[in-house]
């Protein structure tokens, strides 16, 4: 029998609905998967009785003819979305043990489209990093190796979930991006990551980090299954004023393949320097690729491209630092008081002992940058610089179809490094924090190939 | 622009409410200084006419009837509370 854990989406599906297995063994398939790969520590919580649970259901409702869009296939969930009855942790102290009353609606949606949850998929704490270094539940560990055989970091946040596809632990994955943190993590794990349009997937149920950037989307082994997926993670709800209020198309009918006459304009401004030769190589057989197909190859400009990390770091804490408020140690979460303190005491001593470092820094930054005497300075100067931004996106577009750029300017880099400094692990969201402030569908990555070492990018 | 002090640090951990120690506060004092060094260059920017962009979603926020919709749930709204007493959220003694 073939490998169950080696389908992919689409295939499963259609094996599925074939009857050449069923849910359950695809189900057992990954749960094996999931035990021999503990080491890439990519689940924070796993689910395996659930998940069978949830597999034996879905057989039952295939045998009765009922199937969904995603049914009987064995998927991760990011560690941000909330599971009901599951312990839902954003890879925080705080948030240890905190078994949501509720389920987000992507999950939701996905559920009842068949979809069977495997486990909760580690992640950087509250989904601020770009290295799954900063998880409470600690690191994730790339499936790829360096040349020397050296560990690799997943990229982040959404590193347990690229890890878990990449190493077959899931046929798929659920991600979320704010600033690059599905894109990212699959550049560096070799798969597909698409963040779709701000507003395509609710964000109702996933834990809040910067709510005017935060985005669901799908991290998949294919670009077909990527639409597969979205598809049934996408759709209007009332329950996030700010979700999009149009019909969610077929994207799968919607992959033709057929890129002839579409203009692709590449952004002189991410030729940055010091790129890596390797990344700027494969970037030029991307264009080579696009117009081998048919089709025409532009040059655009988005001039205040060096600003956007600027912009993304005063815009982004700004809002943490509003979202993680909510953290009081009174509602849920952990609490730590001691005899005869105040409610300041317990509030201060609480948060010192529930968020980590990178999560602690930048509620602070946040909260400078809108404290009275300083917001005119940093918050609404940089919400003007977004402006900005949206407008060079809004002109290239008039001009083509989609932008073709890398999505990090490195490939995935070891373990250790650029701790130690915060700017340093900053500079790596250069290329995808500027679609998403100005969020424009573009930022899709597919996997383009492997560097000299054999990482993927 | 700004170097941050000690004195500034704590002021800013207290409105994140955040316990810091002596020390903590120099090393962030540090670590905040870099990130606002870093996001120094937006001042260059010509923003002049320029409204700020809160928010890419290009809708006017729905309304809906003002009607209770849910509720009767409080166990469940209790339910992963450090502490709870009689149905009620328990908090430290904030009158005396």
């Amino acid at each position: 029998m073939t490998d169950l854990t080696k389908l992919t989406l689409a295939e499963a599906r259609d094996g599925l609905a074939k009857g050449d297995y069923t849910s359950v063994e695809l189900t057992e398939a990954h749960l094996k998967s999931m035990d021999a790969h503990r080491n890439l520590n990519a689940y924070i919580t796993e689910t395996p009785e659930k998940a069978m649970e949830m597999a034996k259901a879905s057989d039952a409702k295939r045998a009765k003819g009922d199937a969904g869009k995603m049914e009987g296939l064995p998927i991760a969930v990011k560690d941000l979305f909330c599971t009901e009855g599951v312990q839902t942790t954003a890879a925080s102290h705080i948030l240890e043990g905190f078994k949501p009353e509720y389920e987000s609606t992507v999950t939701s949606n996905l559920f009842g489209n068949g979809a069977v949850m495997l486990g909760k998929a580690n992640l950087d704490e509250f989904a601020m990093g770009s290295s799954n270094t900063s998880s409470y539940y600690g690191n994730v560990v790339n499936p790829w190796k360096d040349k020397s055989g050296k560990d690799l970091v997943p990229g982040g946040s959404s590193g347990g979930s690229a890890a878990a596809v990449a190493a077959d632990m899931a046929l798929a994955a659920t991600g979320t991006d704010t600033g690059g943190s599905i894109r990212q993590p699959a550049s560096y794990c070799g798969i597909v990551g698409m963040k779709p349009t701000y507003g395509r997937c609710s964000r109702w149920g996933i834990v809040a980090f910067a709510s005017s950037l935060d985005q669901a989307g799908p991290m998949t082994k294919t670009v077909r299954d990527a639409a597969i997926m979205l598809g049934s993670m996408a759709g209007h709800d009332a329950k996030d004023s700010t979700s999009a209020p149009i019909a969610v198309p077929d994207f799968e009918a919607a992959l033709s393949g057929d890129i002839r006459g579409m203009k692709i304009g590449i952004p002189k401004e991410y030729r940055v320097d010091g790129m890596p030769e390797e990344i700027s190589k494969l970037w030029d057989e991307g264009v080579a690729m696009l117009r081998d197909a048919g089709a025409e190859v532009v040059d655009v400009t988005l001039p205040h491209t060096k600003y956007a990390l600027g912009t993304y770091y005063i815009v982004a804490p700004a809002e943490a630092s509003s979202n993680l408020a909510r953290y009081d140690g009174l509602r849920y979460g952990q609490r730590v008081m001691d005899e005869g303190d105040s409610l300041d005491d317990m509030y201060m001593k609480s948060r010192a002992a529930g968020f980590g470092k990178e999560v602690q820094r930048r509620i602070m930054i946040g909260t400078y940058v809108l404290s009275a005497g300083y917001y005119d300075a940093y918050y609404n100067k940089a919400l003007k610089v977004r402006r900005r931004i949206y407008q060079d996106f809004e002109g290239a577009f008039g001009q083509v179809d989609a932008i073709l750029t890398p999505t990090a300017p490195s490939a995935a880099f070891a373990i250790g490094e650029n701790e130690g400094d915060p700017v340093k692990m900053y500079l790596n969201d250069v290329f995808t924090v500027p679609a998403s402030l100005a969020d424009r569908p573009l930022s899709r990555r597919t996997a383009a190939g492997s560097t000299a070492d054999r990482q993927a990018v | 622009m700004s170097s941050l002090d000690k004195e500034t640090v704590r002021r800013i951990a207290y409105l994140s409410r955040i316990n810091v120690s002596e020390e903590g506060l120099s090393e962030l004092a540090g670590d905040l200084t870099r990130i606002l060094d870093f996001v120094e260059e937006l001042q260059e920017v010509d923003v002049e006419g320029c409204e700020p962009l809160t928010s890419v979603a290009d809708l006017t926020l729905p309304l809906r009837k003002d009607e209770v919709t849910d509720g009767n749930i409080q166990q469940k709204v209790l339910s992963n509370a450090p502490m709870t007493d009689a149905g009620c959220f328990v908090v430290p003694k904030v009158v005396e």
